[in-house]
């Protein structure tokens, strides 16, 4: 029961998996880029926790069309969480894209991007 | 027709400035300033109209698109949202008058950037406030985050560190609080914050709609520094400029709060939810350790900022303190509080972004009894401000303590009553410990002929210039405002608010 239970759900362990492997990187690593990536999985398992809620074996887009997609609502993916994760996509880009920048500016005033070298260089 | 499009109108009077303000700056970068200006305080009227709408004729739905909700985003006024949109607008408007010399000051460089990402961030704010759907509501919260980091970046030495760590705890607790919404929307399928209060009662034990609510609590306690997940505030907000922290301080956490409030009140049925996890009661206890935490750390500060960053987590704390007692009268005083705090957290730090211009420095021991004739007025908008921090009537900061600790004997949380009054004397201690240094005559420090001369030395006034002034000493007279019409806004205003399930 318990090894049928994990097995029908094997994708959403990967996703805590991957979860638990970015929130380490976040708050355990001591490189600030590592932190970074870090921050990037969590953000990618969270997105694909989404998208693995609307997916669904032998279904197809949902376009009314028969030729494009199939004309019975039954088959259709719900596209509603890959929408909102076009959203987190872009949200996800541009943390990064603030997150490097400062990566930078920290660079160019400390000269380290350790948190252990950073901390010294600080007091 | 202005009416119907109340609740998308402030947050677009802030977003459409906000992202001229980048493409004019190239060309006139003394323009921005103006146009900020004239952005927040063209919202103050928009927002003040929206509440006596609001108040007079019920809650204003506006939908995107005109896609009908559930499916369409909602943007809804509601009482609670409409009169925090009004504080949102009007302590930033006094704040930005208040900023010009402030930003010239400190970072003559990147006026312009500096003043759009101030708009994006209040655009963040307003459209959290305003919007019906817990998504839509993610949007704008990383919209307000994204910019919160450019904005504690621009600062000294130090801020692009504290910037990167508030970004990376940041990103966990919005991390978080999509998680929740995901796991929320797999039960339900729905986004709608007024569908789901329809739907969540019937699904109420399914374990995934529990842990949803966890997972958005934890993200957002994370955004409104919540204590234990307050560790990026006090660096965040000493290292940021001070025009930032006068902005960040009184309304970032605030509108934490108010997400907390508007998924555990108005999403959930706190009772509800209480039988089976006891959500509002770890709030409770939490924010009582956030009280007396933050208090003692601001007591042991010897930088007048810091001292009011960890003082923010203390009064964060009452926040939570009201919310979690989860009863009409504790709900009353945090939102009081949101309100009081706001205005008196705006004032401090006002007078210290005058200290810093003035004198160049806000180090609580370096501050003496000169100051007090120096700066006169702003000595005493520190005076009021602290008053009303620590809780003395007629100040603001007296009512809404009074109706967090009427909601303490309501629940007959003893406990949480002597949080609160123990914070209150910590609070005086703090605060006592720097006008002291301001008033009352010093006995180590000065040089000694000045004692025997029976006074210090006559200095000349280093006040700061009236706009700058104005704005700091509008918002000390504001608390005294405050508290004397506080019984007229709860009885005609918060009463509004109450959740039925309270």
């Amino acid at each position: 029961m318990e090894i049928e239970f994990v097995a029908s759900h094997n994708l959403y362990w990967i996703i805590s998996l991957l979860l638990l492997v970015g929130l380490y990187g976040m708050l355990a690593k001591r490189n600030l880029v590592k932190k970074l990536v870090g921050m990037n999985i969590f953000q990618t398992s969270i997105i694909l926790f989404y998208v693995a809620i609307a997916s669904k074996r032998n279904a197809t887009v949902p376009v009314i069309d028969a030729t494009l997609g199939s004309a019975d609502p039954a088959h259709y993916i719900n596209p509603l969480p890959h929408t909102l994760m076009l959203t987190a996509i872009v949200v996800s880009v541009a943390t990064t894209g603030v997150g490097f920048a400062l990566l930078i500016s920290i660079f160019r005033r400390y000269g380290t991007l350790d948190e252990d070298a950073l901390l010294k260089r600080m007091r | 027709m202005i009416e119907a499009n109340l609740p998308l109108l402030v947050p677009l009077t802030f977003l459409i400035p906000a992202l001229l303000i980048p493409l004019i700056g190239v060309r006139a970068p003394g323009a921005a300033y103006p146009l900020a200006l004239v952005a927040v305080l063209a919202s103050i009227p928009i927002a003040g109209f929206g509440l006596f709408r609001v108040i007079e004729g019920g809650p204003v739905s506006y939908t995107l698109g005109g896609w009908e909700p559930p499916i369409g985003i909602e943007l809804v006024l509601d009482p609670l949202a409409s009169f925090l949109t009004l504080v949102v607008t009007v302590v930033s408007g006094l704040v930005l008058i208040h900023a010009r010399h402030v930003a010239s000051v400190e970072h003559p460089d990147k006026r312009v950037p500096y003043y759009s990402l101030v708009l994006l961030l209040l655009a963040g704010f307003c459209g959290i406030l305003s919007t019906g759907d817990l998504f839509n509501l993610y949007v704008f919260l990383e919209i307000s985050s994204l910019s919160g980091y450019g904005l504690v970046a621009i600062g000294d030495k130090r801020s692009p560190v504290s910037a990167y760590r508030y970004l990376i705890l940041g990103s966990v607790g919005t991390g978080f609080y999509l998680l929740g919404i995901g796991f929320i929307y797999v039960m339900s399928g729905s986004l709608n914050m007024a569908d789901l209060a329809r739907i969540l009662p019937h699904i109420l034990d399914q374990p995934a709609v529990l842990s949803g609510l966890i997972l958005m609590v934890t993200g957002i306690g994370l955004k409104m520094a919540l204590f234990p997940l307050h560790f990026w505030l006090p660096d965040a907000y000493s290292s940021a400029s001070s025009a930032t922290s006068a902005l960040l301080a009184p309304l970032g956490t605030k509108v934490g709060a108010y997400i907390l409030i508007r998924v555990l009140f108005f999403v959930f049925d706190p009772a509800e939810v209480e039988k089976r996890v006891p959500v509002a009661s770890v709030i409770a206890w939490l924010s009582a350790a956030g009280v007396l935490y933050g208090s003692l750390m601001a007591l042991a500060q010897q930088e007048l900022k810091r001292m009011l960053a960890y003082s923010s987590i203390a009064q964060i704390g009452y926040i939570g303190l009201g919310l979690g007692m989860a009863n009409p009268l504790g709900f009353t005083g945090a939102v009081l509080h949101i309100l009081n705090h706001a205005v008196m957290k705006a004032a401090l730090f006002l007078v210290v972004g005058n200290m810093r211009v003035q004198l160049g420095h806000s180090n609580i021991v370096a501050m003496d009894q000169r100051l007090s004739r120096q700066m006169p007025w702003s000595m005493a908008a520190l005076v009021v401000a602290a008053l009303s921090m620590i809780g003395l009537p007629p100040t603001a900061g007296f009512f809404s303590k009074w109706y967090l600790v009427l909601g303490g004997i309501q629940g007959s949380y003893w406990v949480f009553v002597a949080v609160i009054l123990l914070g209150g004397l910590l609070n005086a201690l703090y605060f006592f410990r720097v006008v002291e240094r301001v008033y009352l005559p010093m006995r180590r420090g000065l040089p000694s002929q000045t004692i025997e001369n029976g006074g210090p030395e006559v200095v000349g006034s280093r006040e700061a210039s009236l706009p700058m002034l104005a704005p700091t000493l509008v918002l000390a007279g504001g608390l005294l405002v405050l508290g004397l019409a506080s019984s007229y806004l709860v009885n005609r205003v918060i009463q509004l608010m109450i959740p039925a399930g309270l």
